[in-house]
């Protein structure tokens, strides 16, 4: 017994030896102290314990990596800023993390043809600081932008508010480099956006780090709209705000963003440094974002008055000027960690429902927090209908965490039920991943797993993510059986 | 009353400590990351503010050991409290940062020569202005004699750091304490009580005096009472939060004890003393009377009651680099920069990342030099692009990190205090601008 810990030991420093050699020693954290702040990402559920964490600083040495992890059996797991919802970059327990924060160069930027090409640890907001002077920006805009990288996204095809008009990131990702779970080196689409043969660039984002680590992407940018208008919608109550966004959908214009945000969340994000005088004595505030041609808004903004009138709104404040445009988005993405004055936990969730059906669902996620007897608030990209209830918590208390996973539980079957699905942008990972089985039967899973399988055939690569292991199927999904057998229909 | 007197009870890091409720404000959003200057430089979790947070907490929850490692982490930290500006959760960064320090400090996890220096020239030499005054009038002999010329390349790494930060060590006659009254040069608007400072009377008298002339010249008269303290700022950033108590009860009772009715606002020019001044009552379990309510930096304060004009033109290109506790720790961005556009004719110029570490954080520059190079070498290429002709910003600390800064690139540029410029713009000297 004491001889094989030695040697195991030994085994450990030699493999630790080994990818000090490939990413030098100050990029090789092996202390207990500096792995303890490596167990999760923003997920804080149930944090893991991994065995290393490299943070390599080019494509060539992440294959090395890989390679080297193969060598040693040992599994591995990209991380990016670790801002995920989900438990993407969380480490199973004796996996080697591998850090994509050091490879964070812009290198590349081609305003003619409105692209980059960067590096997987560039963070969203600093893509987008870079490339304002050509009139131009990226995107997708998660509520962390100003911390989460690209790669992440990537990973997750993270949206954010402004999905609705522009689309999550599987919109704006042209062609990828990645290292795939045996080390090798590979390149996937084409700058010009086509690619003749299977999307393999569409597989890859939103593979939530299970098909291999990205290490290059060319990046779609966009341009800066001539105009852009920001209107607060003061309402006495969330459906009402919920009805409007029904409207303005049907009416048939886009809108940029179309966001709720309730009275709780208001009143947290007020008593912070990104207070931005939203009122917090409303029930629900709907910010509406127009974007477009300048001769364009204002007829936009007049309809949208029209129709907040006739939903009973309490008032349409628009902003004034670009400074107090910003100040409303940094309060919008500052929410969700304004929770932390609730509560010392926050589990945000994330699901889809279709439009229509945003008031009774809302209706009944607040009936099932009050049953529970949980502290919950909403705060979601209402235009696209994805909703996220934030149930704040204290993880210290264990009866607590039973009665928010079991709320959890319940409020995505309601989603699901109404015709939703179970995410919409912070990915399965996880968190989710036992509840697939909500939405998928065996033969889609093992479709899924076969598509995993034909990049990552022995799970080497963020093992534990995506696809729930049989018996956690079963648990879901009565119906299950195990799909790792089960042929594609 | 000295510590002697008030012993510093052991703390220990656990789930019963302020501390440990202090991390539970994290909820790990991460959005904090990126205004860390030492995560941007080695993108490591471990060295971000979420990181730190969480090492505590892992502490204080028993799941990992107070190590070197945690130790290492605490300490190269720059405490320069951006984080703070963009936590939404509101977490108290820069108090739990103190406070684990000083839990470090106890536990002996703070080694080398370095550190044993500092805890020695903060005690015994800081914290006493005429042992100060001592040492600096001897190091002016050892710059007169090129002494330090010679012995630069046989000195060891700190303190051959020390002496390329050292600015030119003013005449002795530069270095004379402020006047303990002066009055209002202009109709009288009120009183205030000026904190001079522990290094700025020895190395910046010039900006000292600048500050209680601009005062004067906007109707205020100032008073600086002789038996004022260091504001013990340096001491509770290097964990050592008993001298930086004794200190804040002397201030304290310099300024008036529990009447401070006889002025308007506590007045400093340097930002780390400005927020130490402010943040007074978490040291002291007593409170500070009215003293912390009243602290005000000079920018801010002249900015609020409404600065006297006319002032004469300088044409010149400036920047303004905030020091992180003015604008992280106090909140102050705009006052001074609203200052400078009052001055016809100068040109304040924009630099990315103004609001981001210089690399001087107190004495982080001697014991941390690796990282506090990699933070100001950022910071010169963000100002590089600017071009400025003056770099402003408004800590001492600070002002020897830019000045050294400027002179290693080998640039042109004057490294100044607003307060500087805005008493050459009252002045009546028409003598052109550097």
């Amino acid at each position: 017994m004491a001889l094989t810990g030695i040697a195991s030991k030994s085994d450990h420093d030699a493999f630790v030896d080994r990818l000090q050699h490939i990413v030098g020693v100050e990029n090789c954290l092996s202390d207990p102290a500096e792995l303890f702040v490596y167990g999760t990402d923003a997920l804080t559920l149930d944090p893991g314990s991994p065995a290393v964490v490299v943070l390599p600083g080019s494509t060539e040495e992440v294959s090395a990596v890989i390679k080297a992890c193969r060598a040693a059996n040992r599994k591995f797991v990209p991380r990016g800023a670790g801002t995920g919802l989900s438990g993407g970059a969380q480490p199973s327990d004796g996996a080697v993390i591998i850090s994509c924060m050091r490879m964070n160069s812009i290198l590349n930027v081609d305003g003619y043809n409105r692209q980059a090409v960067i590096q997987p640890g560039v963070v969203n907001a600093d893509l987008s600081t870079e490339v304002e002077h050509l009139g131009l920006f990226y995107a997708p805009d998660p509520s962390s932008q100003q911390a989460c990288t690209v790669g992440g996204n990537v990973a997750e095809n993270s949206g954010g508010p402004h999905t609705l008009k522009y689309g999550t990131t599987t919109n704006h990702i042209l062609a990828l480099e990645m290292v795939l779970p045996d080390g090798a080196i590979t390149r996937l689409g084409s700058a010009s956006g086509f690619s003749p043969g299977y999307d393999l660039v569409g597989a890859v984002v939103g593979s939530e780090g299970t098909l291999g680590v990205v290490t290059e992407m060319t990046v779609r940018l966009t341009e800066i709209p001539e105009a852009t208008e920001t209107a607060l919608v003061i309402f006495d109550d969330v459906p009402s705000a919920c009805r409007l966004v029904g409207r303005v959908i049907r009416s048939g214009m886009v809108p940029a963003a179309l966001e709720v945000v309730d009275q709780r969340t208001v009143v947290a994000v007020e008593a912070s440094v990104y207070a931005a005088g939203l009122p917090v004595d409303a029930g629900a505030v709907l910010i509406v974002e127009l974007d477009g041609a300048e001769c364009e808004l204002p007829g936009q903004l007049l309809r949208i008055r029209k129709m907040a009138d006739q939903e009973g709104a309490r008032e349409v404040s628009v902003a004034r000027s670009p400074e107090e445009r910003t100040h409303f988005w940094r309060a919008r993405k500052g929410a969700f960690g304004a929770m932390g004055r609730l509560a010392p936990d926050l589990y945000v969730h994330d699901a889809v429902v279709p439009r229509a059906r945003l008031p009774e669902v809302l209706e009944g996620i607040c009936e099932i927090g009050d049953r529970y007897s949980l502290t919950l608030s909403n705060i979601f990209h209402a235009g696209d209908g994805n909703l996220h209830p934030n149930i704040s918590y204290d993880r210290r208390d264990e009866e607590e965490l039973k009665r928010v996973l079991a709320a959890g539980k319940e409020m995505l079957e309601l989603c699901v039920k109404v015709g939703g699905v179970l995410t919409g942008e912070h990915g399965v990972g996880i968190e989710k991943r036992d509840y697939m089985g909500l939405l998928f039967d065996d033969a889609d899973l093992a479709a899924m797993m076969r598509l995993r399988n034909a990049f990552n055939p022995d799970g080497f690569c963020n093992p534990g993510k995506l696809i729930p292991t049989p018996r956690a199927c079963t648990e879901a999904n009565p119906k299950a059986r195990g799909y790792d057998t089960v042929p594609i229909r | 009353m000295s510590s002697a007197e008030c012993p510093e009870p052991i703390q220990i890091l656990d789930v019963d400590s302020e501390i440990y409720s202090g991390t539970l404000d994290c909820v790990h959003c991460g959005l904090c990351l990126t205004s860390c200057p030492t995560y941007r430089v080695t993108g490591r979790e471990t060295s971000s503010p979420r990181g730190r947070v969480h090492l505590m907490r892992g502490v204080a929850e028993g799941e990992i050991e107070l190590s070197q490692t945690v130790a290492d982490e605490l300490h190269l930290c720059l405490g320069c409290r951006a984080c703070e500006t963009k936590c939404p959760s509101g977490v108290r960064y820069g108090a739990l940062l103190e406070q684990g320090r000083a839990i470090v400090a106890q536990s002996g996890l703070r080694k080398g020569l370095g550190f044993r220096v500092e805890g020695f020239a903060l005690r015994h030499v800081l914290a006493h202005k005429g042992r100060l005054k001592w040492l600096v009038s001897l190091l002016g002999w050892v710059q007169r004699l090129r002494l330090d010329r010679l012995a630069a390349p046989f000195l060891p790494g700190g303190l051959s750091r020390a002496q390329r930060l050292l600015p030119a060590i003013p005449p002795s006659a530069e270095r004379e304490r402020l006047p303990a009254f002066t009055p209002a040069k202009s109709p009288r608007r009120g009183r205030v009580a000026f904190l001079e400072g522990c290094v700025m009377p020895e190395l910046f008298g010039r900006i000292n005096r600048a500050s209680v002339r601009v005062l004067a010249a906007n109707g205020f008269d100032v008073w600086v009472p002789g038996d004022q303290v260091c504001c013990g700022a340096l001491h509770a950033h290097s964990g050592d939060l008993a001298s930086a108590r004794d200190l804040a009860r002397q201030n304290k009772q310099a300024f008036g004890g529990e009447d401070t009715e006889g002025f308007d606002a506590l007045i400093t020019n340097s930002a780390g003393c400005g927020a130490a001044l402010r943040e007074v009552d978490h040291w002291l379990p007593e409170g500070s009377g009215s003293l912390e309510g009243k602290a005000r930096d000079v920018a801010e304060f002249l900015d609020e009651v409404g600065f006297r004009e006319p002032l004469r033109s300088l044409p010149a290109r400036v920047c303004y680099d905030d020091p992180c506790h003015l604008v992280h720790a106090q909140g102050v961005a705009s006052a001074p920069r609203r200052l400078l556009d009052l001055i016809p004719d100068l040109e304040l110029v924009p630099h990315a990342n103004a609001d981001r570490c210089c690399g001087a954080a107190g004495t982080y520059n001697l014991l941390q030099a690796q990282m506090a190079d990699a933070v100001l070498e950022q910071k010169l290429d963000d100002l590089e692009a600017a071009a400025p002709e003056w770099i402003l910003t408004g800590n001492p600390g600070c002002l020897m990190q830019l000045q050294s800064g400027v002179a290693s690139r080998g640039w042109e540029a004057e490294v100044a205090h607003p307060i500087e410029l805005l008493d050459q713009a009252l002045g009546p000297d028409e003598s052109p601008v550097a």
